[in-house]
């Protein structure tokens, strides 16, 4: 993406909330950055289009998954070394708890950094951080500095 | 919203999902449905673009559909009147998708037990054959109510 090739080619990492802001998906589902150093939460922002049943209510697991996913992606962004986004290979979603109609927050740690990929896993929460609403591991094609420019 | 583009030749043109709000919001078609087993359709639209250079439909666009498709089979499957609730959900990304064409996601549930439901499926534009992605899914069956009751007895 330009704007992580603008970043690079500045010698710095891209900000990582304008990387956000400018994926038109990830606008319109409403995410947010709080980057606090090299902590990173990702924020889900409530919304009625979000919602997958309206009996519950419960956020669509849908848009849950794409939140770990993307709270995955923006976690590589940060610590591992890519020069364009990162790709998702294999996501897989444990739901634990469906997802109140109320803001969620997301981490997610780097568990293998390889040289082309990596495996991800991150976890969605609400109120509790220690009632987590959903999991995510998965593994993502990155694009080392020297790779091919294929 | 109201230009739809024009549905792959093998299917109907379907009707709108309605009563799911993620769903109307990605504006997501039900163009076959018969005892478990499911079609939708997620028409392109630039909001759901995922990479801005290329075009390219983000990657939860196509969990979304397949976990809709997925639970659609479920329910054509197993005509329960409870709630299903998505335990997990596999994905493997083939390829991209390409920009400007709708996607299509299969989903089949071929197998229910007394708790639990398994489905499979796989997104595509024209060629099952030649996915954008496959998945793999359990549904919780009976789950009552939002209020934690344990209808289905656990999994």
């Amino acid at each position: 993406m330009e704007i992580i090739k603008r970043a690079i080619a500045e010698g710095r990492k891209p900000d990582l909330q304008a990387l956000v802001d400018a994926i038109p998906y990830c606008r319109f589902l409403g995410i947010e950055i709080d980057r606090k150093g090299n902590e990173l939460t990702t924020i889900l922002r409530f919304d009625k289009k979000l919602i997958g049943n309206p009996i519950l209510p419960a956020l669509h697991g849908g848009v849950v998954g794409a939140f770990l996913e993307v709270t995955a992606v923006i976690q590589l962004m940060l610590e591992a070394e890519t020069e364009d986004l990162p790709k998702p290979v294999d996501i897989g979603i444990d739901y634990l708890r469906s997802g109140r109609p109320v803001d969620a927050y997301a981490r997610a740690t780097i568990t293998k950094h390889g040289r082309r990929v990596c495996n991800v896993r991150a976890e969605a929460w609400q109120d509790e951080r220690s009632r987590p609403i959903a999991a995510l591991h998965g593994h993502f094609l990155i694009k080392p500095k020297d790779s091919d420019p294929t | 919203m109201s230009d739809l583009p024009p549905t792959a030749p093998e299917h109907k043109p379907g009707f709108l999902l309605t009563g799911v709000p993620h769903a109307e919001a990605l504006q997501f078609i039900v163009v076959e449905i018969r005892a478990g087993e499911t079609v939708c359709k997620v028409p392109y639209a630039d909001h759901l673009v995922g990479n801005p250079d290329t075009g390219v439909v983000h990657g939860g666009v196509i969990t979304s559909l397949l976990d809709n498709a997925c639970g659609i089979a479920v329910g054509s499957k197993t005509m329960l009147r409870g709630q299903i609730a998505t335990l997990d959900l596999r994905i493997d990304y083939m390829k991209p998708a390409t920009p400007r064409e709708d996607i299509f996601a299969f989903a089949e549930c071929y197998k229910v037990t007394k708790n639990i439901a398994f489905v499979r499926g796989l997104a595509y534009h024209t060629d099952r054959n030649d996915p954008i992605a496959t998945c793999a899914a359990a549904f919780m069956l009976g789950t009552k109510n939002a209020k934690g009751a344990n209808v289905g007895g656990g999994g």
